[in-house]
């Protein structure tokens, strides 16, 4: 069976994922067909495997059984058309570095090995810093930036990547209130652009205002859909175990509005 | 100055510029220790290919130590990717059982030629002009400067040609690899440069000594630098620095030369600690003391702004009273005072104090009574 000619149309196609770390798993039998063109959230409780999920799919964690394939070729194919922006604490922010440099960190992938970044890069990656906001910041250390400039810094490398399909692992941790309208802004821009962002998320009560697809997971993939389809308190009693008492609340709160 | 100090600097030097610029990446993946590490599990190499070869100049004795310093690594990692173990840990565990073995090997078989444990650890730099180098009957200078240089144009080469590969792999190793640049290779091809260059300075400056070439230069340039390329430049500067002083120093005490280099790394570190102008404890303390000085002047301010008018004024507005309400020192409360009537705020008539009306601007302007 090929599966590039019958999911054509998805960005990405997990099939059957399982990972696990020693005997334990993390993820138990993932199937996942994302469309091009949606913002999709992945959803769940600490521990439930999403930056997981996400390093899987890009390949950088090597999984148990399944198959993961991107605009239906592999992840080593389609490198060049991915974007990734990790977790704030994944680096090392101490590092003698600049904003400005950072964010040309995103266009290496494009330049391949020994070639060094040319103006056209560095202009690039100046309007990426303008786009988030950051471009009076091109030159401040990194340890100079407080934590939502941090992440804008990542937003802005993750665009010089000029990918087809965005990975976000918590973008909105630690970010205030004007930082996380800048970043949502730009997400629901790249996907007005037919581009597929696909964003591991926290926050329940912004997931309808923000995503148009969700998977809500928990080891295993509990729902998957549209927001407004899977978004049920059935499920998210499944996803979150009993601590959802808040999340009824929220949910009369919608149906009275 | 004969031609034999000259060799020897210049050996220092050479010595001290690759291990500084290998040195910088080390410092920068958290990675110091290795440095210890290969430096002693390299003899290991040294003193089984010499079981081979014989010949104490063979080139094959650096590809050996090479050898055995990457292979301590992958133990290492191996050790660590087990997850039984810590990073240091494992560090702590594989290089001394390396080490040990060799001077086993060396007390059992090679105690008759010069492998001795003292030049192991301390090196033999002040010999460097005794073993010289002839090509056809032409003498061309000291065998381990043609092989300490070599191993620096490998040093600069490799730094130039993977700059923005070590760059990247360094910072974000995630993305390094999401953009195919195999971060893996990139970390095992620094540990045989580091490995190499270990080897090469290890014969001039012994075991240990290779360490603080390795860290401490580029540890300096940290604390001085915002940018990778000025860390690696300051860094070359601090260790060739540090090798002239440090001769300096062994010639004028006739001491260790090696111990001496090593000594002056220590310094040069102490003194960037100090007086680094964005990260020493000199500026950190003047910034503190200024700071302290201009928010008392300020609270002083509006002491004076609030009571300014009202029946407690007489009272309120005195600088007795700044001791007891503030909880300031007398003195403090005077050096306050004093630069307030200084920058014009305030008008002192014996204990009692007025704002003048650039304070009362001031007063109002840092009180946000005025927004």
């Amino acid at each position: 069976m090929n599966a590039k000619l019958i999911d054509d149309d998805c960005a990405v196609l997990v099939q059957d994922l399982t990972v696990a770390y020693r005997e334990k798993p993390v993820l138990w039998d993932i199937d996942l067909k994302i469309p091009k063109g949606v913002l999709l959230a992945i959803v769940g409780p600490n521990g439930a495997g999403k930056t997981t999920l996400l390093r899987s799919i890009m390949g950088l964690i090597k999984p148990a059984a399944g198959n993961v394939s991107i605009f239906g070729q592999s992840i080593h194919q389609q490198k060049k058309s991915i974007g990734y922006m990790p977790q704030r604490g994944s680096v090392d922010w101490d590092f003698p570095t600049d904003a400005l440099d950072v964010v040309m960190m995103g266009r290496y992938g494009h330049l391949g090995w020994f070639k060094r970044p040319s103006k056209t890069d560095k202009k690039l990656a100046l309007d990426a810093l303008d786009r988030v906001g950051m471009a009076d910041f091109s030159h401040h250390q990194l340890n100079q930036l407080s934590g939502g400039q941090q992440q804008r810094v990542f937003l802005a490398r993750a665009l010089v990547q000029d990918a087809d399909l965005y990975f976000m692992d918590e973008p909105f941790v630690g970010v205030d209130a004007v930082t996380e309208k800048t970043i949502i802004e730009l997400l629901k821009e790249l996907r007005n652009q037919a581009k597929t962002v696909v964003v591991v998320h926290h926050d329940l009560q912004t997931l309808s205002d923000y995503f148009d697809w969700v998977s809500l997971l928990n080891v295993r993939q509990i729902a998957y859909g549209s927001v407004k389809d899977v978004l049920t308190q059935e499920n998210l009693k499944t996803t979150y175990g009993g601590r959802s008492a808040f999340l009824t609340a929220n949910q009369s709160a919608h149906n009275q509005s | 100055m004969g031609i034999e100090q000259l060799y020897i600097i210049i050996l220092a030097c050479i010595v001290a510029a690759s291990c500084s610029l290998c040195g910088v990446f080390l410092i920068l993946r958290r990675l110091a220790l290795i440095s210890d590490a290969i430096s002693h599990s390299v003899l290991l190499g040294i003193v089984i290919a010499f079981f081979f070869v014989h010949d104490l100049n063979s080139p094959i004795l650096i590809l050996g130590a090479t050898l055995t310093g990457v292979l301590m690594v992958y133990l290492t990692e191996l050790l660590i990717s087990s997850k039984r173990l810590k990073k240091d840990a494992s560090i702590g565990l594989v290089f001394p059982l390396f080490f040990s073995i060799s001077i086993l090997l060396i007390n059992l078989f090679a105690h008759d030629i010069h492998l001795d444990q003292d030049s192991v650890l301390l090196g033999e730099i002040a010999f460097t002009p005794f073993r010289l180098f002839s090509l056809w009957g032409l003498n061309l200078g000291p065998v381990s400067l043609w092989v300490m240089g070599v191993i620096l144009l490998l040093n600069i080469a490799f730094v130039a040609a993977f700059y923005k590969e070590l760059k990247l792999s360094t910072f974000d190793s995630g993305l390094a690899t999401m953009l195919g640049f195999f971060p893996t290779f990139i970390h095992y091809a620094l540990m045989s440069v580091v490995s190499i260059t270990a080897v090469g300075a290890f014969e001039s400056v012994g075991a240990i000594l290779v360490v603080a070439l390795m860290v401490v230069p580029p540890a300096t340039a940290y604390l001085l630098s915002h940018r990778l390329s000025h860390m690696i430049a300051l860094s070359l500067l601090f260790g060739i620095l540090a090798s002239l002083l440090g001769y300096l120093m062994a010639f004028l005490l006739d001491v260790s030369i090696a111990g001496s280099m090593a000594v002056m790394t220590g310094i040069l570190f102490f003194l960037a600690f100090i007086f680094s102008p964005s990260q020493g404890i000199l500026i950190k303390f003047l910034l503190y003391h200024k700071q302290r000085l201009l928010f008392s002047a300020n609270m002083l301010l509006i002491q004076l702004l609030d009571h300014e008018g009202t029946h407690t004024e007489q009272t309120e507005n005195t600088v007795s009273n700044l001791v007891i309400h503030m909880q300031w020192s007398y003195s403090f409360a005077n050096k306050v005072v004093t630069y307030a009537l200084q920058h014009g705020f305030v008008n002192r008539s014996n204990d009692f104090l007025t704002l003048t009306s650039l304070g009362r601007e001031k007063a109002r302007h840092v009180s946000v009574m005025d927004s």
